[in-house]
């Protein structure tokens, strides 16, 4: 069992935890912060993404004993004083979800590379967004939302 | 739990609304459920003849069977009591448009509460795509009967005519006075209960005003925030964490076990009863390295593989005898032998289909607590994901030895199910390490328990024989489906001569539903069937369909279909490795037609679905966006057991119980979809959640003939070629 200080959405946190268990059920579990999904435990379908020093990241696959000196921002941080940031609005917009487990994962995903791409290719969107599963099949309506929100002229 | 239990899944297809089944709350606790105001319920007519002289107001005089509740409180909110749960498929926000329809009330002042066995009435279960046809007519009729009684309400505080009385936005005016009440202040003070039956008289589709628009899905805001609560996130005070330890294999009896490493890790709790070894730990890791330090050893048998699978299947059932095996056949017309023997087109066929799995992204997960000494409540508390929340109910209450009413099953909005989560396997195992630990406990199954002890989609073969004139008129069909099952065996087509036949057989695997149950494999086993004739016959696809179908609903979707994709023969010359198929199917009242563009490497040989339109009709159109969402998803779900899903199996194990080894379809798959809806409001509306899935496999397989001149005979078609 460790001691760790955790920098998520802006504030610090103390956790106990052992330093195997990964930052997803850190969040999960000690934070409370249930936007990240657990999917498959191997960084192969994208339910668990934040933001790790603003990337896209699998946090599944990051031991909490190596999530202390950075910066976590998790789903949910993107919505600032009630209002949606544009990829959360975009995806309400297209309708681009139907049970909504990946939902999180895919707007994290979208925000990661909107911030850092802000005006992205097709071939640009296939990579970001490649690593993250959508059973219901939502991926057109997905597609559809991202470039809704790079149109908007809003922040991802 | 017993090796029955583990092994055999029902296959759950349709059923009937169960009148025996009784009102699962003591009726003295009835109103404390839901406070003044009205409550309406639906029983069928059957039912209240039974309890005659029970129809009308009355407190303590509800009948047993009632499907559903509406509630409508003092400040007009209009609650919704219904067993059937929400997956995404968007039920909560289509039921509840039917329901604001009929009363006459805003769609954001209804609240539909959903698979809670302490709350709603007995539910079968969500699957069939029953709810549409079924749930959303009893809810109308509920939400018609109640707006029928607050105009009566209405007509005797004020001693007017109810025919001068109008019900909308929540309130009852009377049109020749100026005067007017809120639903709520109608029901102010009031205790009422109404229980009707019949059919009352409905509001057209053509006179929709919520119902048929694309209302977004409810409660969406919570989805695209991480706020809302599915089964896995669920958490209660003192929680613990549980993991299982798992045998090596199925049919695994257990050896030897040493358990002194876990034990030595702090915090741990071993659960261990039989062949049940469960570990209970104040968090996640370490519960599951507690399980990793476990040392069982296992006697697995031999088992087969997908090697023998098909000869496995085709010998079919050990107990249902021999020559031809299986029960009677589903139709039988005419006789197929002769007129098969005599025709100049004819084509045998055998497909293949292996198991795939649903692989629903939340995987099973349950949180369950027992009420400590002196608690109030059930004896036992579960929140889990499930299709078939009374169901596990059941499955617990046989489990612990309990009644009923002391088992409480919540279902929160879950991470999908497309079929596979109709069982309680973690709902029973939480429960277990919960009661001897005396704590809650969260059990999430990994992705690869979800892949190895969960169920799968049948595996089949199917044989068809086919002839036709030199007229392009079908003359003989046969079809014989060997342990996929049923569903949509029957041949749409005008063909005198047939014989079908389902073929019960042993699965090596535990199998269940999946949705749209065995019509996929049937649709891609008789659509590539078709193809082929209609080359044989040097027709057209669409034409050599057309020329055999009289059924006008499946001619309308193949026309709209072919229409929007600008379908052109694939006699015509396309561009090289390039190919059009199309395909077309029914069942359970939806009907589908899909058309597709395959592009084939010519150097690798591999397969890309370039683009796919499908045209759909359901009947009447009560959420068009939501629709069209089904059906998109259902194509973009379909290309992976079309392609290259399928679950690798040897000697008991599952040899690619991962994402890494389990090709799903991702972004890079998605085809560019079009989707025509055929509105029918003239019809009643059926489900859409599942049959939008059959058309894209046989149209794939059939434009990947037309690009190739190669037929591809098994599902998946392409696993290295994709």
């Amino acid at each position: 069992m460790g001691h760790y200080s955790l920098n998520v959405n802006g504030a610090q946190h103390s956790v106990d935890a052992p330093g195997e268990e990964s930052l997803l059920f850190v969040l999960r579990n000690h934070l409370n912060l249930t936007g990240a999904k657990y999917g498959c435990g191997e960084g192969q379908c994208g339910a668990c993404t934040v933001l790790i020093n603003g990337r896209a990241t699998r946090s599944c696959l990051i031991p909490v004993s190596s999530a202390a000196n950075v910066k976590i921002e998790t789903i949910e941080s993107l919505e600032r004083d009630g209002q949606l940031n544009s990829v959360q609005q975009a995806f309400i917009d297209e309708g681009a979800l139907q049970c909504g487990y990946c939902t999180s994962g895919m707007i994290v995903s979208a925000t990661s590379l909107l911030r850092h791409t802000p005006h992205p290719t097709d071939e640009q969107i296939l990579t970001a967004m490649n690593g993250n599963v959508c059973r219901c099949g939502t991926y057109p309506r997905i597609v559809a939302a991202i470039r809704r929100a790079e149109q908007s002229g809003k922040e991802a | 739990m017993s090796a029955r239990n583990l092994y055999e899944v029902e296959m759950i297809d349709g059923g009937a609304f169960d009148p025996a089944a009784p009102l699962q709350f003591p009726r003295r606790d009835f109103l404390k459920l839901f406070g003044s105001g009205l409550v309406i319920g639906l029983a069928p007519a059957s039912a209240l003849a039974q309890e005659s002289g029970r129809r009308g107001f009355g407190v303590h005089q509800l009948p047993q069977n009632i499907s559903a509740w509406i509630h409508i409180a003092p400040d007009s909110r209009v609650t919704v009591f219904t067993g059937k749960v929400e997956v995404g498929q968007n039920i909560r926000t289509s039921l509840a448009q039917q329901v604001a329809e009929e009363l006459g009330v805003p769609f954001d002042s209804i609240t539909m509460v959903m698979g809670d066995t302490a709350r709603t009435p007995y539910d079968m279960g969500t699957f069939g795509s029953m709810t549409t046809p079924r749930m959303g007519p009893e809810l109308r009729n509920m939400a018609s009967a109640a707006r029928d009684t607050l105009i009566q309400l209405a007509a005797d505080r004020w001693h007017a005519d109810t025919a001068a009385l109008q019900a909308t936005n929540a309130r009852v005016t009377d049109t020749t006075a100026s005067r007017s009440a809120t639903y709520g202040e109608l029901t102010q003070g009031k205790e009422l209960v109404k229980i009707v039956s019949g059919d009352p008289a409905l509001t057209p589709a053509t006179q929709w005003k919520v119902a048929g628009t694309p209302v977004p899905k409810a409660e969406i805001r919570d989805f695209v925030t991480g706020r809302h609560v599915y089964p896995s996130d669920v958490t209660r005070p003192g929680m613990m964490h549980g993991a299982i330890v798992r045998p090596a294999g199925y049919r695994a009896t257990l050896q030897s076990l040493d358990t002194s490493a876990a034990e030595k890790i702090p915090g741990v709790r071993i659960v261990h009863d039989g062949d049940f070894i469960g570990i209970v730990a104040p968090d996640y890791a370490t519960a599951h390295r507690a399980a990793d330090a476990v040392k069982a050893n296992w006697n697995v048998p031999p088992q087969p593989s997908n090697a023998e699978l098909f000869s496995i299947l085709k010998k079919g059932s050990s107990d249902s005898g021999n020559e031809p095996p299986g029960r009677a056949p589903e139709h039988q017309t005419g006789n197929v032998p002769a007129a098969y023997a005599s025709a100049p087109i004819k084509l045998e066929q055998e497909y293949t289909v292996q198991y795939i799995q649903h692989a629903p992204l939340e995987p099973r997960a349950a949180v369950a607590e027992w009420k400590g000494e002196g608690g109030e409540g059930p004896a036992l508390t579960v929140w889990t994901g499930t299709q078939r929340p009374f169901g596990v109910r059941d499955q617990l209450v046989e489990a612990f030895n309990l009644k009923p009413e002391q088992v409480r099953v919540l279902q929160p909005d879950m991470g999908s199910g497309y079929g596979g989560k109709h069982t309680g396997e973690a709902a029973i195992e939480a429960a277990r390490l919960a009661k001897a630990v005396g704590k809650p406990v969260k059990l999430l199954w990994t992705r690869e328990e979800e892949f190895t002890w969960a169920y799968f989609r049948p595996a089949g073969v199917i044989t068809i024989r086919g002839a036709a004139n030199r007229d392009g008129k079908l003359t003989a069909w046969e079809h014989h489906n060997y342990n996929s099952g049923g569903a949509a065996i029957g041949c749409p087509y005008d063909v005198p001569n047939q014989l079908i036949q389902y073929h019960p057989a042993d699965s090596p695997l535990r199998q269940g539903s999946y949705r749209s149950l065995a019509a996929a494999a049937n649709n891609f086993a008789r659509e590539s069937h078709m193809d082929a004739l209609a080359h044989a016959a040097n027709l057209d696809p669409l034409e050599f369909r057309l020329r055999n179908l009289s059924d006008q609903r499946l001619r309308n979707v193949l026309q709209a279909a072919a229409e929007k994709f600008h379908w052109v023969p694939p006699v015509s010359p396309l561009r090289p490795g390039i190919g059009y198929g199309i395909a077309c199917g029914t069942d359970k009242g939806g009907y589908v037609a899909t058309c597709a563009e395959v592009s084939v490497d010519p150097a690798t040989k591999k397969l890309h679905i370039v683009r796919v339109t499908q045209a759909w009709e359901c009947g009447a159109i009560i959420n068009p966006d939501g629709l069209r969402n089904q059906q998109e998803g259902a194509i973009v779900q379909g290309l992976g057991g079309a392609l290259f899903e399928q679950i690798l199996f040897a000697n008991g194990k599952i040899l690619n119980p991962h994402f890494a080894q389990y090709r799903l379809p991702r972004f890079q798959d998605a085809p560019q979809i079009e989707i025509v809806l055929l509105d029918r409001k003239d019809l009643p509306p059926a489900g859409a959640g599942e049959i939008g899935l059959i058309g894209l496999a046989p149209a794939v397989a059939n434009a990947y003939f037309a690009a190739t001149g190669t037929r591809l005979h098994q599902l998946p078609m392409a696993p290295k070629l994709s």
